[in-house]
């Protein structure tokens, strides 16, 4: 039973439904934690180029493993680069990388989802089949030898991270379509006569999208560990490019005696996975999609 | 005076909405029930019906909250019991049956096991004693050979079986107060009336006390005594049952009752305007005022009091009552329906067959079907232009199967279906030119399903006027505001959503969605199934209006014979995806008819403690129709032998052009069903 009383809505222009949508976010503590932190990290990579202190790459050996101080507040790396600098900018490359990166997996994942979840039958399994068996590929062995084979600009990490994390996506986005095909507003727009793209465009998308989005979102943030974790084994961006990955691979054996060149992009990538975890946990309940049942995997 | 069991008392339960409001679900409800009476509490959904009888264990549903009053059972308040408490009571002393709870059955473990359960919680019988008691159950609730049943999974029973395993679990703990919430909606016809008969059985056989929650008049009147009438969280009127059928003094009642198509009228009941008001929406005043045809202006303002009439043992909620005491005798007036019937055949249905079996592989590859037993045969119907046909029987008689392959939307194995006298359709969609697929239309029976929820009812009408006729804008505008017109729907629904509008609502924009293709043939699956009864007539009343204004041809598809029999024009009766009777509606209605006919018409159920169902046949579900002879062999009470398991019997037509399916002469047949 739907309890509120409904009868006075109206239909809202898109920009008053999303708005409305974020206020619902934020009036949850978890998800005004969530939002505050992601909104600052988006910032952050905006406008990072412009209050970088210094030059990420420049290397100068007199000012190696300096402690923090005023002048460098976060102190300096093992090449004396200072570590303020190649956090923030750090940020900017990951949150750029996976978001365009999440935004693919979205792409590929939701329209093959939709289209497996239409079409069912032997053409729904043999392509889920395929899909499963790319993916039953552990990941990072597949992610090294495309990097390996095609090197590790951008323009190969983006597609490539999409591709694999867009997986979790078609079982959904497959399962959603799969529910809202058996309802009679399907049949009934087939009865008519409408196109398939017109029943995928008008009464399948606005029906499974958020749900989708949701999965995309959770997906973000799993896409970011995966990332980190290729540059933090040196297959992600290449050096001297700024990169938490990297950044904590390289002061690793340093911790000791240089905690800071490690606890900056540490705290980094964990508030920025945080942040969009609590956010794409907000966004799903502030749709009243229920995650409980399916944990990302 | 009798003992009284659970006292109700200034019951009051709400919720807070989202803007921090209390809006009731129940209002300040006060009611007793007394030892061995059988309550029913009558009202459309949403009046509170479910959350009372909940309360009455209580139970308050997640998000609802008790406001004020209590429900006292043996002197103590339910809802200010703790858990432990309660846990005591419920199965034990107070059991409930809710709805599809044969359906609710554990899948994986066996019938017996299941009851054991029950005991075991509810009982303090020994092991050896509970297994003589789980044989007694099951005899109680009747069913066939308990022994092999108790082995049985809850698949391998029928609805109605599983409901009566249902009752048996229930009366497990041999409680003093059973609550059944809708236990028979949603059973076949046939299997509601044995399972009611079954209620009334146990009520005297145990003298337990039954509260009884459902929508339908019809089953209300068959099982209580007393009969408490809820509207809007309100209790409306609340008197004996004969009382309350035969003179109900509240004018809601008294318009349900005369809105409520029953099989000895043919044509349509009036119906009542408007719907219930939502929770929240009424502040002050009578809350049936915008609906009533007794209102005055003191209505407006004032909420009338609940009125205990000493003389009729009645209470009521009217301040106009008297107006009704003297006169409330229900006289039902119709509106005759008028056929436009022309001589012109619009589609004509010969020799269809349909198949859901699995085709093998060689079948596939050739693209043919190849079944020797489908599940629907032999159809063969001419339908004429501007008539109203309808397809009626038990679920999984085939009636949807059928509407759908005329739609295109599942292949026949066989036959011809025939647009216009001479236009041949494919069941295929693909095979269909657009104009094939504009003259034939669907309105489906649950809007909430065949409505878009995302799509307003602008975006919703506008699909078939852009797909047929590429209107646009303006124009586009226009149309869609007179088909809502047509639907008596104002203009400002336009920017509602789905689920911003009443059920009736709903389905007025599914009918103005299926006129918008401007079609010529509108198949109608169970268009008023969903919908509550007071709405129920209107809906019947717009479909009719229209079909005079638009000379379109309906093919209506109903398990509820009186619906039928208020619209149809002719009935073609199926059992097992056979034809076993097609005539014109007062025919049909009428003696002789086939024996399947004859158990329809015996198990429907009427708003009326005078007019009992007659149970002529078991209500068994059959899974698959019989290979050779009369597809009712299996349920035939009149069967007679050999010949209807070998022959598929003749048709037989009777002096007014009625057709039936049947071995038996029709003379015999007329003589043994008038006795
Ligand atoms: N998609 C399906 N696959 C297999 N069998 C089906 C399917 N739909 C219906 N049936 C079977 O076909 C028979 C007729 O069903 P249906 O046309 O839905 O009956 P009705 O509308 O009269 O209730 C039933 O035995 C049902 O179980
Ligand atoms: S109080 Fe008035 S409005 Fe309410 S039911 Fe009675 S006559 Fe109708
Ligand atoms: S043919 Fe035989 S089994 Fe069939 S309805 Fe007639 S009497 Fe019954
Ligand atoms: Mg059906």
């Amino acid at each position: 039973m739907k309890l509120d009383n409904i009868y006075q809505e109206e239909k809202k222009s898109n920009f008053a439904k999303v708005s409305e949508i974020i206020i619902t976010m934020a009036s949850r503590p978890s998800g005004f934690i969530g939002l505050s932190i992601l909104i600052f990290h988006v910032i952050l990579a905006f406008i990072s180029p412009y209050i970088a202190p210094y030059d990420f790459k420049a290397i100068n050996p007199t000012l190696m493993l300096q402690a923090p101080s005023a002048e460098y507040w976060f102190g300096t790396d093992d090449l004396g680069r200072d570590v303020f600098t190649r956090t923030i900018l750090g940020g900017r490359t990951a949150l750029t990388i996976t978001f365009f990166g999440s935004l693919i997996a979205l792409l590929w994942g939701g329209l093959l989802g939709i289209f497996c979840g239409l079409v069912g039958g032997k053409t729904d399994d043999i392509v889920m089949r395929i899909v499963d068996a790319f993916l039953s590929i552990p990941w990072i062995l597949a992610m090294l030898l495309i990097v390996s084979l095609l090197g590790t600009s951008t323009e190969v990490l983006i597609p490539a991270l999409g591709f694999f994390y867009g997986k979790g996506i078609v079982r959904v986005a497959r399962a959603a379509t799969h529910d809202v095909i058996a309802k009679d507003f399907i049949v009934s727009a087939r009865a008519r006569g409408h196109s398939n793209f017109s029943i995928i465009w008008f009464e399948i998308i606005p029906n499974v999208r958020d749900a989708i989005l949701v999965e995309g979102a959770m997906r973000w943030s799993w896409m970011l560990l995966g990332f980190s974790s290729l540059s933090f084994l040196g297959f992600g961006v290449s050096p001297p490019t700024p990169d938490w990955g990297l950044m904590i691979s390289n002061a690793r054996g340093l911790m000791s005696f240089a905690y800071w060149s490690v606890i900056a992009p540490i705290v980094g990538l964990s508030s920025l996975i945080i942040g969009i975890n609590l956010t794409a946990d907000a966004f799903a309940k502030a749709l009243g999609i229920d995650r409980s049942t399916k944990a990302p995997v | 005076m009798t003992e009284i069991i659970q006292k109700v008392k200034n019951l009051s339960i709400g919720f807070k909405s989202k803007k921090g409001e209390e809006i009731l679900i129940l209002r300040n409800i006060s009611t007793n029930i007394k030892k061995g009476e059988t309550v029913g509490i009558v009202g459309e959904s949403g009046s509170g019906k479910s959350t009372l009888a909940l309360a009455m264990m209580g139970y308050v549903k997640h998000g609802l909250y008790t406001i004020g009053g209590e429900c006292e059972f043996n002197s103590s308040n339910l809802l200010k019991m703790k858990n432990r408490d309660l846990e005591k009571i419920r199965g034990r002393k107070i059991a409930m049956i809710p709805q599809n709870a044969g359906q609710a059955l554990t899948p994986n473990l066996k019938i017996g096991y299941q009851i054991d359960e029950a005991l075991q919680l509810h009982s303090d019988l020994k092991e050896e004693e509970r297994e003589k008691k789980i044989s007694e159950l099951l005899n109680k609730v009747r069913l066939p050979s308990p022994e092999t049943i108790a082995l049985r999974y809850p698949h391998e029973l029928s609805g109605g079986q599983q409901q009566r395993v249902a009752v048996a679990m229930a009366l497990a703990g041999t409680p003093d107060l059973l609550l059944l919430d809708e236990p028979t909606t949603g059973l076949d016809v046939t299997t509601q009336a044995h399972v009611l008969e079954l209620l009334n059985f146990i009520a005297k056989d145990t003298g337990t006390s039954m509260v009884y929650v459902s929508h339908d008049l019809g089953a209300i009147a068959q099982v209580s005594d007393r009969i408490i009438v809820m509207y809007s969280g309100e209790i409306v009127l609340e008197g004996p049952s004969r009382d309350i059928l035969k003179k109900p003094i509240h004018p809601y009642t008294y318009g349900l009752l005369k809105s409520i198509p029953k099989l000895s009228l043919a044509g349509l009941p009036q119906s009542m305007p408007g719907s219930q008001p939502q929770p929240g929406t009424m502040y002050r005043g009578c809350s049936f005022f915008d609906r009533c045809d007794f209102s005055e202006e003191k209505c407006k303002n004032n909420s009338p009091k609940l009125e205990y009439l000493e003389d009729l043992n009645t209470s009521v909620r009217c301040f106009n009552y008297k107006s009704l005491v003297n006169d409330s005798q229900v006289n039902q007036t119709v509106n005759k329906i008028k056929t436009s019937l022309q001589d012109k055949e619009i589609l004509s249905l010969s020799e269809v067959s349909i198949s859901y079996a699995k085709q093998k592989l060689l079948d596939q590859v050739l693209n043919r079907i190849s079944d020797d037993n489908p599940t629907v045969k032999d159809i063969n119907i001419n339908i004429k232009k501007g008539e109203t046909i309808a397809l009626v029987g038990e679920s999984g008689s085939g009636k949807s199967t059928i509407l759908k392959s005329i739609a295109g939307l599942l292949r026949t194995k066989g036959g011809i279906i025939k647009f216009d006298q001479n236009r041949n359709l494919s069941s295929d969609l693909k095979e269909r030119d657009p104009n094939d697929l504009r003259i034939i239309q669907l309105i489906f029976q649950n809007p909430d399903e065949s409505l878009n929820p995302n799509h307003t009812v602008e975006e919703i009408i506008a699909q078939p006027l852009k797909l047929y006729f590429g209107l646009k804008s303006d124009e586009l505008k226009k149309n869609i505001i007179d088909l809502l017109q047509k639907v008596r729907l104002g203009e400002f629904y336009m920017s509602r959503y789905p689920r911003q509008l009443s059920g009736g609502e709903k389905q007025r924009v599914a009918v103005a969605r299926a006129f918008a293709a401007k079609p010529d043939i509108i198949l109608c699956d169970e268009v008023t199934s969903a919908l509550d009864v007071s709405v129920q007539a209107a809906v019947l009343n717009l479909l009719q209006q229209l079909k005079e204004d638009f000379g379109t041809t309906y093919i209506f598809v109903s398990h509820d014979l009186a619906v039928v029999r208020a619209i149809s024009d002719r009935v073609a009766v199926l059992y097992q995806g056979r034809l076993c009777e097609v005539g014109p509606s007062k025919d049909v209605y009428q003696f002789p008819s086939h024996p399947y006919t004859e158990v329809l018409l015996g198990a429907v159920l009427e708003p009326d403690p005078d007019i009992k169902p007659k149970l002529v046949a078991e209500d068994i579900v059959e899974e698959k129709p019989p290979q050779k002879g009369c597809s009712f062999q299996g349920r035939c009470s009149r069967i007679l032998g050999d010949i209807c398991k070998s022959e598929v019997p003749p048709w037989q037509i009777t002096n007014s052009g009625n057709s039936i399916r049947c071995h038996i002469p029709l003379k015999e047949l007329q003589k043994d069903q008038i006795n």
